[in-house]
């Protein structure tokens, strides 16, 4: 039987649920691993999952500065889609739908994808025809995308404002209806369980502090709780890849640390379906199973690596949703959070063999890194297995920026705060 | 005056009655009462149902850290605000509430049934469920029952009707921000007060009259009541929110319902008090279970008695001064238990005072009553909270409870320092403080008691009997729920906190938190601080959303105007959005669909004579002995060549060699030109000039000033654009000997001087006339009068969009930030000469490489539209996947040609002029053949501009 | 956080545009050197701590300031005119 069912939960109900195990254990450091994944996050977690399932390395250690999931997997607005217009980017991530799909009966986690659709709403007859150009791109793709009507859309989300009286009139919307939300700890908690089942040590309170070398070749990693060697060390550190980097000695790359500021209200009946984003400002909307509403705007829009923002975002987000809800007005903001954004130099992530030999860089998710976590898992492991990347992530590379083939979704450049 | 209400004392107004409504039933209360004393002193106890159970639950608290007793406050209209603390609306005549989270009533719920798989909904179980077998695939069976989950989901319910409340936010400075204006409050603000400081004094309470009487005679202080302090932010900034109007049956107009205030201080005292924390025992969320210091709060401040027979549950002293305090205003105090074996003198002299048995030892284990309260089993306990056999049962009304006390250091924690455990008070204190900032009163752990009597309560907080013990009252999390958490490894706070959802309900578990962490800190072995703190984070209390909105609620943001707005709208101009500005779209005749009426005003320039608004360009004057020199620099092609009196397009690429921007530059003298660029980038461009001079170029001697809005511009072009300017410019001659093309004169329409540049966007014999902003509409007018005799049409962005499209002009559609000047065209303007910005990286490999989309234009085979954002594909297979070869810029139907017409970025697409393709839109269901063409549709030779 | 303007005075961030990284020096605009400008144009220092930043005051006085920012606390350490800054003294012409 498998461990999380229906009938286990009767079972444990009946028995006080006291016949749960550990969902990981809390391993104790070996002194050398087959390969060490720095980074206890979404895609540290995935990785090390998919290399001991895909590629049967089952010596690996996941080390986390802190608690696992404690970086962007756990403060996201957990939106999942792949309506991305250039097909470097499309293939990528509808692969990462795809293993979205079964994600929960893989990992016998439920972690709640819930593909009720992602809509991206259109303020103007030009911004329609631009989302037209990237939902035809999608279906020649062969990735589902559908341009609704105003009236459409009005019906999709009941209580938004789209009449022509409006600051910005919605005059349609691309939906690819596949696309949704899950529950965002739960894919770091599913997957971390699942990568222990398979003999992963995930290693918690390990702050890496220093990298080991044979001359530019890295041999492991100094964490607070300890020195381990491995042949293969990977980076997955999200919004600290500056500051781990530096411990090996790459002092500049393409990505900037920025703060991403999201918010929650309280719980109120749900009455949005459906995930959406607004084109006359930058707000993206949906509302949790639980019924809170949940979203987030623009970057703040400088460095930072305090995970804290300030307070002109939040106004401008706050008002950018009321005038699209003016019903909610009264309806109350609960929480709010910030993340460190790994900001790329062109919004587009790197997955690859690198930059030191021995080494291999997985980071520049900017805001867009929670849908990634299964493909990124997954190519990154075949990358470290293999030594060569996949298809799917091939054009993911630190030396792009230099040859010029740049993926640009958003054709802003060099300007991570535009991304 | 009810039974529950004594007939002295308290803030109340006995003398005026109020009325209102809970579910449409009517009760009366005072001036003064909240809706949670008012409930009470009409023997109301049960005021809501939990989220996951449905339980009955009562009132725990009487300030912001109540977790049940929620409501839906109604109106004006079909306006619903979901979700506020009773303890937080103050009653006025004609209040409508509506309680939540039940079906059909509060007192028959058919959701309750939940309590009977409560082992069922342990914490986390739907991370077990819901997803169904491997062998069924995709996401279908969670879809099934998340379909459930959130029919059963939410708190209170919002509408859609707009909020007709007006919001607004104001800006404040002072030298002390002091939060909370109780006892240590008052002081610090007196203080800081008599030194002279500018003080601003917020509390989340009604004016206190203690406040109001002291502060009254002070210029120097602002006492903000109903005033929450909500969130830091960096350098001493602070969000709060005054709840200005809720409690007025019928505000008057002038007042906004919440005041966003920002104030920056240069110091703060936060004296925002302390919680007292609920013990965790089975039952222990029964309506008439509440917190020791709220029934004190009721019947002190609001003469009701929380019960007429009350049972006080402490692990430590305050409680005794809380029945002593309750039973001087009338109630009777059946019992104290305490989990103490040894109380100090002081407290034993409270409790006979109180007329209350003492039990020492002891602790509740059970209540019973159901939606009212009607009796505890009390039991004794050893040192580690176990019960022991020995039980007898207390009957009464009311269990104030105790287990010790929590500061409010949120705002000061939420620099994200890491807060300081008290091993005494088993509970954080404040993070070490940076200046500035002082914490004051119970805040700080200062609790201003009698002699003799202590804060520092035993270290009991759970009590271990059999039964649903709550931690988190709003979110029915368990003693039970923490330990699973614990036993499936979720020890971490944090994960502890997401596993099981406590501390994440609308009270932001300020009484939910500190239990948690000591229950799993026993079940690991460790200190409660061993085991970690949640980050506190803005808000500190929920916020209207139309607060944070203020001004911004009706009015997103502003609206850009041309001089001649008036009139495009008196001449039948429909409107259109760019950017914030708004611009004629098409001046359509009665019966014209858009295509007829953008053919025929296309047409009309062709063939006569056309006039369209551009004052929405972007301005800059560039001036300074250095400005050919930044010219040179800024674009590709060169300006320093350029004479006095002529124009040139030029092209701006990015660092990166990526196309950025277009638009003629006009040179007015030596060292003054006219930089025109695109209206979407007016802004942008002007910015990244700035910068260069600033921080790449500081020694260019160059002033750059936005002159966007002091121009505005009107296009005249068409065969006849020079018969309209030789018949109403004076002052200068538009002949083509002297004002050929490119040419630049000054001269005077209709009395108004006028600078006119011989340019084309439309591919016509045209003109640029701009003017200053104050006489445009004049201009405009005297430039339609002297048309009228050669039909001169004005025309919309449609039109502007047909003839450009028809020249092959590329605009944002096309240099879209992934273009390079060769995928457009343009190489031709890229200057061997200079290096520029760009000029060093647009040769990398991959702006080189053979499959860059490259601008063509496209004819439609089928006599049919082409839509914008179709792709261009080799075949056509149906539905089927097919590689696409590029997309549709921009499409219209021509007038000059009578086609379909398409300008489109396309693999390689010079290579493939002649060639036949297809567009395809499988979005909209359209495919059809095309021919790909040279973009430029119209008089390649350029005859006609020059003509 | 708020940033005082040489110019203008202490004023909110909302005044301000952030306007990247100072630590990069524009190679000679003659310059060849491609990995000099793919330097300049994408590699970061991304400094946690101390960091040389540019800002304009886009609302205020349009000056660009050279600012010296903690970027793990937001504590603004230093504030001057742009063009004094180092990195613009650089492309000064010789």
């Amino acid at each position: 039987m498998r461990e999380y069912s229906a009938f286990a939960l009767l079972k444990n109900a009946l028995t006080g649920n006291t016949g749960w195990k550990e969902a990981w254990r809390k391993p104790e450091l070996k002194a050398s691993y087959d390969v060490i994944i720095v980074g206890g996050g979404g895609h540290g977690l995935s990785t090390a999952y998919y290399l001991a399932k895909e590629h049967g390395v089952r010596n690996i250690a996941v080390v986390e500065k802190g608690w696992i999931g404690s970086g962007n997997i756990g403060r996201n607005t957990t939106m999942i889609r792949s309506n991305y217009l250039h097909p470097q980017n499309q293939h990528f991530y509808e692969h990462s739908l795809t293993l979205w799909e079964n994600l929960s009966q893989e990992l016998n986690f439920n972690v709640m994808f819930s593909q009720r659709g992602v809509m991206n709403l259109a303020v103007g007859p030009a911004q329609l025809d631009d989302f037209a150009r990237r939902g035809n791109a999608m279906r020649l793709a062969g990735i589902d995308a559908e341009l609704l009507s105003r009236e459409q859309v009005a019906k999709v989300i009941p209580g938004m404002d789209v009449s022509a009286s409006a600051r910005f009139p919605i005059y349609g919307g691309l939906m690819q209806w596949r696309g949704g939300t899950a529950r965002h700890d739960a894919v770091a908690w599913g997957y971390a369980r699942a990568a222990d089942r398979l003999g992963v040590d995930i290693i918690e309170n390990a702050e890496v502090t220093g990298f080991l070398k044979d001359g530019d070749t890295i041999t492991g990693v100094v964490t607070k709780r300890g020195e381990i060697r491995a042949k293969k060390t990977a980076v997955v550190v999200a919004g600290s890849t500056g500051q781990v980097m530096k411990l090996a000695g790459i002092d500049r790359l393409p990505i900037e640390s920025h703060v991403l500021q999201a918010f929650v209200t309280e719980a109120v009946k749900p009455f949005i379906h459906t995930v959406a984003a607004f084109g006359g400002g930058h707000l993206y909307f949906t509302q949790s199973d639980k019924g809170s509403l949940v979203f987030g705007g623009d970057i703040d829009g400088y460095n930072t690596w305090a995970q804290r923002g300030n307070l002109p975002v939040v106004e401008d987000v706050m008002s950018e949703f009321v005038a699209l809800f003016p019903g909610l007005a009264r309806v109350r903001l609960l929480r709010s959070w910030g993340g460190l954004m790994d900001m790329s130099m062109d919004g587009s992530p790197i997955i690859a063999k690198g930059p030191l030999p021995g080494m291999y860089l997985n980071t520049g998710w900017c805001y867009g890194g929670f849908k990634a976590v299964p493909a990124s898992g997954w190519t990154f492991a075949w990358t470290i297995a293999k030594d060569e990347p996949h298809a799917f992530n091939r054009h993911f590379t630190l030396d792009r920026f230099r040859r010029g083939l740049i993926i640009d979704e958003k054709g802003q450049g060099s300007t991570p705060r535009l991304h | 005056m009810s039974a529950h209400r004594a007939p002295t004392g308290g803030r109340i107004d006995r003398s005026k009655t109020i009325a209102f409504t809970v579910d449409g039933k009517a009760y009366a209360g005072h001036p003064g009462d909240t809706l949670a004393s008012a409930l009470l002193a009409n023997g109301v106890t049960l005021m809501g149902r939990s989220f996951k159970y449905h339980r009955p639950r009562g009132l725990l608290g009487a300030g912001d850290e109540e977790p049940n007793a929620l409501f839906t406050v109604l109106g004006p209209g079909a306006v619903r605000e979901p979700n506020i603390q009773a303890t937080r609306i103050e009653i006025f005549d004609g209040l409508q509430v509506e309680s939540q989270n039940r079906f059909p009533s509060l007192s028959f719920d058919v959701g309750a049934i939940n309590r009977l798989a409560g082992k069922l909904f342990s914490a986390g179980f739907y991370y077990k469920t819901f997803f169904g077998p491997e062998w069924i695939k995709g996401t279908r069976v969670w879809h099934v029952f998340e379909w459930f989950i959130r029919r059963a989901a939410g708190l209170g319910s919002a509408s859609a009707a707009r909020d007709p409340a007006r919001y607004e936010r104001m800006n404040a400075f002072c030298d002390v921000l002091v939060v909370g204006a109780g006892k240590a409050g008052l002081a610090a603000a007196r203080d800081a007060a008599e030194a002279g400081k500018r003080v601003i004094l917020c509390d989340s309470e009604p004016p206190s009259p203690a406040a109001t009487a002291e502060f009254a005679a002070h210029a120097n202080v602002e006492c903000l009541p109903r005033t929450t302090v909500w969130g830091h932010y960096d350098d001493m900034t602070f969000a709060a929110v005054e709840r200005v109007a809720d409690h007025l049956a019928d505000p008057p107009a002038h007042l906004p319902r919440h005041r966003h205030w920002v104030i920056r201080t240069k110091e703060i005292v936060v004296a925002t008090g302390a919680v007292e924390r609920p013990l965790v025992f089975p039952g222990n969320d029964a309506p008439g279970v509440m917190l020791a210091s709220a029934a004190l709060r009721y019947a002190a401040e609001f003469a009701v008695r929380p019960g007429a027979r009350i049972v006080v549950f402490a692990n430590n002293d305050t409680a005794y001064a809380a029945a002593a305090g309750l039973a001087a205003l009338g109630s009777t105090i059946a019992a104290i238990v305490d989990v103490r074996p040894n109380p100090p003198e002081a407290a034993r002299a409270l409790a006979a005072r109180a007329g209350a048995e003492l039990i020492v030892a002891s602790a509740v284990v059970s209540t019973a009553g159901g939606k009212a309260l009607s009796g505890v089993a009390i039991a004794e306990i050893g040192p580690d909270g176990a019960p022991g056999a020995n039980r007898r049962t207390l009957s009464c009304d009311c269990l104030a409870m105790s287990g010790g006390w929590t500061p409010q250091i949120q705002l000061a924690a939420q620099q994200g320092a890491k807060p300081r455990w008290d091993e005494r008070l088993h509970a954080f204190h404040a993070p070490d403080l940076p200046s500035g900032w002082s914490m004051a009163g119970s805040a700080a752990g200062d609790f201003d008691l009698d002699e003799g009597l202590s804060a520092y309560p035993a270290p009991v907080f759970e009590i271990k009997a059999k039964g649903k013990a709550f931690v988190d009252f709003q979110h029915d999390v368990t003693a039970d729920d923490v330990r699973l958490a614990h036993c499936e490894g979720y020890v971490n706070v944090e994960h502890m906190k997401r596993y099981t959802t406590l501390g994440m309900a609308t009270d932001q578990g300020r009484t939910a938190n500190l239990a948690g962490l000591a229950i799993m800190a026993e079940a690991r072995g460790l200190t409660p601080p061993e085991v970690g703190t949640t980050r506190s984070r803005p808000p500190l209390v929920p916020v209207s959303l139309g607060a944070i909105t203020a001004e911004r609620k009706d009015d997103l943001k502003p609206w850009r105007l041309t001089p001649m707005h008036d009139w495009h709208l008196e001449n039948g101009a429909t409107m259109y959005n760019a950017g914030l500005w708004s611009r004629p779209m098409i001046y359509g005749a009665p019966g014209e669909t858009i295509e007829q009426a953008y053919v025929r005003e296309a047409a009309a320039v062709r063939s006569g004579v056309g006039i369209v608004d551009v004052s929405t360009l972007g301005k800059i004057a560039v001036q300074g002995p250095d400005a050919p020199e930044f010219l040179d620099r800024v674009y590709t092609n060169l300006f320093s060549t350029l004479a006095v009196g002529k124009a040139r397009y030029g092209l701006m690429l990015r660092e990166d060699g990526i196309a950025y921007d277009d638009g003629t530059t006009w040179r007015l003298g030596d060292n003054d030109f006219l930089m025109t660029t695109t209206t979407a980038n007016a802004g942008k461009v002007m910015q990244q000039l700035e910068y260069y001079l600033d921080c790449v170029w500081p020694d260019l001697r160059v002033i750059l000033t936005s002159v966007t809005d002091e121009w505005a511009g009107a296009a005249v072009g068409g065969p006849k654009a020079r018969d309209v300017l030789a018949a109403c410019v004076s002052g200068a001659k538009v002949d083509d000997a002297h004002l050929p093309f490119m040419g630049i004169v000054k001269g005077e329409i209709a009395g108004a001087p006028v600078l006119i540049c011989r340019l084309s966007f439309s591919g016509e014999l045209a003109y640029e006339v701009y003017s200053g902003a104050g006489h445009a509409a004049h201009v405009w007018e005297a430039l339609m009068a002297a048309g009228k005799p050669f039909a001169i049409t004005p025309y919309g962005l449609e039109a502007l969009g047909t003839l450009r499209i028809e020249k092959g002009h590329v605009t944002g559609a096309e240099i879209d930030g992934r273009t390079t000047a060769r995928d457009l065209g343009l190489d031709w303007m890229l200057s061997k000469k200079k290096s520029f910005v760009g000029s060093a990286m647009m040769d990398r490999e991959g702006l080189f490489h053979p499959d860059r989309l490259r601008l063509v234009g496209l004819v439609s085979l089928d006599d049919r539209a082409i839509n914008g954002g179709s792709h261009v594909v080799d075949s056509l297979d149906g539905e089927k996947a097919t590689q696409s070869l590029g997309h549709v810029t921009a499409a219209c139907f021509s007038p000059a040609l009578g086609r379909y017409i398409a300008l489109a970025l396309v693999k390689n697409g010079r290579e493939r002029l002649g060639q036949r393709a297809f567009i395809t839109d499988p979005l909209r269901g359209r495919a059809g053949p095309v021919e790909i063409v040279h973009p430029v549709f119209v008089d390649p030779e350029g005859k006609r501009m020059h003509g | 956080m708020r940033i005082t303007c040489p110019h203008c005075g202490r004023r909110d961030v909302a005044e301000f545009t952030y306007q990247g990284d100072a630590n990069r020096l524009r190679p000679d605009p003659a310059s060849t050197d491609q990995a000099a400008w793919n330097a300049y144009v994408y590699d970061r220092v991304n400094t946690r701590g101390p960091h040389r930043e540019f800002w304009q005051h886009s609302g205020g006085c349009r000056a660009h300031l050279a600012v010296e920012r903690d970027t793990a606390t937001h504590a603004i350490l230093s504030v001057s005119y742009a063009r004094d800054s180092d990195t613009a003294r650089a492309g000064r012409r010789p």
